[in-house]
């Protein structure tokens, strides 16, 4: 309503956002939640090593050092540059939500940045004094004590965003009490740290595995050593990570009753809550396998075939995230803004008034016979492009087409009957915000779109049309 | 005349919850923490530009090779500083003007997001070229053409942000903006770039001063010819040349600023800047004659004098930022105030008796039916499920079975999809629905 709404017409909006957030939540996870204590503890190991064995030590410390350094380089880049991304993209996705979210999460947003702040310093000094960590002992131990905090620090980033996620997820606290701690107490929260954590650590060793089997070279005598070391790392994680995954599995359904309160949001909850189960067996199998092999004969670990634990572990960590999915439809802020980005409250007033009259971006404010198509068009930028395209991914007139059959063009009376009740059946839809001449618009240019389809260009092509409204 | 004008702006509401904090202490948290941001970013860009010049001498010349290895090394660290300390101020102008600097992310929002994969990439690229330097070091061309790629996109990418912190100030133009490349057009964009490039090598030109002058730094070794005194002087000459330059770029920046933010203040703040941006000048110049040592005296003098002038200069920065946006913000409030004023009315509307709607005519069944079946069944076509006419024969006096189907929908049609059930319903709206369904004529 305020804002020109940035739109993308065949990627879609949403899909933009999850592309850079799931980018960054793997990396986070793996290479620096994960990776820090792991590449530590290697660390650790050749010190101790290096006191009987020196050359062995050197192998072991050099080998944790090119860990670091691939996981230095892919965090300082693509990693924190999806995190600012996640902001960029979410102001351009749904501006009134991440304005409203900003001004209620300052502080805990300000200290996820201290914390973030420290965590880049540390992970410079460890890194980029790692040789010169290795002309005395007691230089190396302080290096090593530097991997403790980095490690301390990557978690903390990670508990508190989790904590804010949290937050924003459980409807209904955030206007009751509208205070931060309830997003730590949230039912979830603990479940959801409980199982990331081990993942993350699980995550990391897949990856390192990988990489130690492809960098190290293979007449170097230690090397099995080091895939041992790492598949044992993997091993000692997965029941930890199996059990997280079971007690935040456990957790979820009975987190969100109440929140499904429409059968179709149960079915397709219940759906995606079935093929969870299986997802995490294998998964979970799979890193057995890994550990367990790789502990007791590193040398039959087949190379090649070291890529398929990662996807593992990167896929169960995804199939997780899309909770979020389920839980935040069709609000952005529990019950109090849709994912429309327009408030609860005011839909009184925009069932009665229309929404036209009440956007600056829009050049019409009352419908005519002959500006009814951009009219519709502009009802539909309002109403569902945060959600839907007209011909791309998630396209409008391809889900009406795939519930009405492709035979006769589209109906307009029915789809206007279903847009009013949308929200009564399908739970993850906000209810439509307008009055029933936008309505008609809309239906029409729908029609129009499936008879004529045009790609619908955003401002950031087209520009905005700007109105000025009488107050 | 006025009202032409005035018809073009557009006046959104503002968001209506409160400030996280008293809005004097945001500003404080901006400028501040953006200066800090600013400052690490100046030294990444001018170190960018400075290895790629350095190493392009060191063709010639191996000692100068040798200090853009220096330099790059710097880049690393400072690219990471700049990186995360930009959280901050983006958190705050966030909250500040959400309203304005959202519209212009959207305005300019592809390019505004090809700065994600766009910084990424260049950061990806320096990293490889300081660890390849050994490995091209007989590929120069190669090695010089991965930093000039890195380099480039270095300086074309403030443009990106220049523009957006430029358009979120006229909202007035807003309406005749067709993406990036218009907005890049505004009067102020270019001269705000040039200003920028060159405080950032000025900025660099100081930092480097330091960096090569401080004691910890060893010439022994890794130069043959080059000494400290010299790299210090040429480091020194190019913060003198880059803040002289500013009296170019600064006035043309002030005058090509559009009069509706300028004020007697901020030209006092801004004539207040560029005294000390004279005086920092006369100081670089003894400095470099003098040979003084770094850090000393007269670098702390130095120093001090530009911290000084770099406030005054953010201050300036934010007083325009003001002053341009003071009509349009009250502008803002006004609306906000009414359109709340509305939306309390139109709750009260809700709450007066119905005259005469229809909705207010239904009888329960009715409204469920109205509300939860229409969508996919009409009276006598088929939509998604099939026409009421259909349906509803099998279950003539059988309200029980009708019930039964409502909660948990079995399988029929087969050329029809599913249809989702309802358990949700309780006994008494199952039973208001069923027999509406079965009361009512289908034809
Ligand atoms: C909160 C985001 C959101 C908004 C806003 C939204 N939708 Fe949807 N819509 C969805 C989702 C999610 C689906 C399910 C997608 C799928 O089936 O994979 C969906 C599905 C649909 C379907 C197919 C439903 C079915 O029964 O299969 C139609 C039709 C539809 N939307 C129309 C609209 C229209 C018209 C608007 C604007 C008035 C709108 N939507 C606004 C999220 C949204
Ligand atoms: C999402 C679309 C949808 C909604 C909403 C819906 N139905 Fe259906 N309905 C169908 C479909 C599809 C069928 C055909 C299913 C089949 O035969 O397998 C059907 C079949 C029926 C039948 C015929 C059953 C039979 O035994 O032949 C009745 C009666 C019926 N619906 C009543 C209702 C009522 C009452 C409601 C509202 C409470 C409702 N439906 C809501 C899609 C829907």
């Amino acid at each position: 309503m305020d804002f020109p709404l940035f739109h993308l017409d065949f990627m879609g909006n949403r899909m933009l956002v999850a592309v850079i957030a799931i980018l960054h939540v793997l990396i986070n996870h793996a290479l620096a939640v994960g990776f820090a204590p792991l590449v530590t503890l290697l660390e650790f190991r050749g010190y101790l090593k290096s006191k009987t064995k020196p050359e062995e030590g050197k192998v072991w410390d050099e080998t944790a050092r090119k860990l670091m350094f691939f996981a230095f380089v892919i965090t300082t880049t693509v990693g924190a540059l999806t995190g600012v991304g996640i902001w960029f993209a979410a102001s351009l996705a749904n501006p009134a939500s991440l304005g409203s979210l900003i001004r209620v999460f300052y502080f805990a947003w300000f200290t996820e940045w201290i914390v973030f702040v420290l965590e880049v310093i540390f992970i410079m000094v460890y890194f980029l004094t790692w040789k010169k960590s290795n002309e005395s002992p007691k230089n190396k131990r302080r290096h090593i004590l530097f991997g403790v905090w980095l490690s301390i620090f990557s978690w903390l980033t990670m508990a508190i965003i989790v904590g804010i996620l949290g937050f924003m997820m459980d409807p209904g606290s955030w206007v009751e009490k509208n205070s931060l701690v309830t997003g730590f107490l949230n039912p979830l929260y603990l479940p959801q740290l409980v199982f990331r954590t081990p993942v993350a650590m699980m995550m990391a060793g897949t990856v390192a595995l990988m990489f130690v089997a492809y960098v190290m070279k293979k007449q170097n005598q230690w090397k099995t050593g080091i895939l041992k070391y790492i598949s044992f790392w993997i091993l000692l994680w997965m029941p930890v990570a199996a059990s997280g995954a079971f007690l935040y599995y456990w957790h979820i359904p009975r987190a969100m009753i109440g929140n499904l309160p429409v059968a179709l949001g149960t079915q397709q909850f219940q759906d995606w809550y079935g093929s969870l189960i299986t997802v995490m067996i294998v998964v979970i199998a799979i890193g057995f396998t890994v550990g367990i092999l790789g502990t007791f004969s590193p040398r039959r670990l087949p190379k090649h075939l070291l890529i398929i634990p990662v996807i593992a572990s990167f896929l169960f960590l995804g199939t997780f995230e899309r909770i979020r999915e389920f839980i935040r439809k069709p609000y952005v802020i529990g019950n109090y803004m849709y994912a429309n980005g327009i408030l609860v409250e005011e839909y009184p007033l925009y069932k009665e008034t229309g929404l036209l009259p009440h956007t600056p971006y829009a050049s019409m404010s009352t419908i005519t016979e002959s500006n009814k198509l951009a009219a519709g068009e502009a009802v539909f930028t309002l109403a569902c492009t945060r959600c839907h395209t007209t011909h791309g991914i998630s396209s409008v007139v391809r889900k009406f087409e795939r519930m009405y059959g492709t035979e006769n063009p589209l109906n307009e009376e029915a789809m206007k009957v279903y847009m009013q009740n949308m929200h009564n059946v399908r739970h993850y839809m906000p209810p439509f915000p307008g009055n029933d001449t936008e309505l008609n618009a809309l239906a029409a240019y729908l029609a129009e779109q499936q008879k004529r389809p045009k790609t619908l260009e955003g401002p950031q092509i087209k520009g905005v049309d700007v109105k000025e409204i009488k107050y | 005349m006025m009202l032409t004008v005035l018809n073009q702006i557009p006046v959104p509401k503002d968001i209506p919850l409160p400030m996280p904090l008293p809005e004097w202490l945001l500003v404080i948290i901006l400028v501040f923490s953006f200066l800090l941001h600013i400052l690490f970013i100046n030294i990444m860009i001018g170190g960018g530009v400075l290895t790629f010049w350095y190493e392009l001498k060191g063709k010639k010349n191996k000692d100068y090779d040798n200090l853009a290895r220096e330099i790059a090394a710097t880049i690393t660290v400072n690219k990471s500083l700049a990186v995360v300390l930009g959280v901050a101020p983006l958190l705050s102008i966030n909250v500040l003007y959400t309203l304005y600097f959202y519209s212009s992310n959207a305005l300019t929002g592809n390019i505004w997001i090809s700065i994600v994969p766009w910084v990424a990439v260049s950061f990806l690229l320096f990293y490889l070229h300081k660890y390849s330097w050994d490995r091209l070091a007989d590929n120069k061309p190669v090695h010089l053409g991965i930093l000039g790629i890195a380099v480039f996109s270095f300086l074309l990418i403030p443009f990106i942000f220049l523009t957006n912190i430029n358009l979120m100030l006229f909202p007035e133009r807003w309406g005749e903006i067709q993406g990036f490349f218009d907005a890049l057009t505004l009067p102020n964009v270019f001269p705000r770039y040039f200003h920028f490039i060159t405080a950032s090598m000025a900025v660099t030109g100081l930092f480097l001063a330091f960096w090569f002058g401080r004691k910890g730094f060893k010439t022994k070794g890794k130069f043959e010819s080059l000494s400290k005194n010299e790299i210090k002087k040429q480091m020194l000459n190019l913060a003198l040349v880059a803040t002289g330059l500013q009296f170019i770029f600064g006035p043309l920046l002030f005058l090509t600023l559009p009069a509706k933010g300028i004020t007697w203040g901020l030209f006092w703040v801004i004539l207040a800047g560029a005294t000390l941006a004279g005086i920092v000048l006369y100081q670089l110049w003894k400095m470099i004659n003098a040979q003084s040592n770094i850090p000393g005296k007269r670098f702390y003098l130095v120093l001090g004098l530009f911290t000084f002038l770099v406030a005054f200069m953010g201050t300036g920065r934010h007083m325009y930022r003001e002053s341009a946006l003071s009509t349009h913000k009250k502008m803002m409030a006004e609306r906000t105030a009414a359109h709340w004023d509305a939306v309390r009315q139109a709750h009260e509307n809700l709450l007066l008796p119905q005259v005469e709607s229809e909705a207010g005519s239904y009888t329960p069944g009715q409204n469920i039916f109205q509300t939860n079946c229409v969508i996919c069944h009409a009276p006598a076509t088929r939509l998604i499920g099939p026409s009421m006419a259909e349906a509803v024969p099998v279950y003539e006096n059988n309200a029980d079975a009708l019930k039964q189907w409502i909660k948990e929908p079995g399988r029929k049609r087969m050329d029809y999809p599913p249809m989702a059930g309802f358990p949700h319903f309780t006994e008494k709206q199952l039973t208001d629905v069923a027999n509406y369904v079965l009361q009512t004529e289908w034809n």
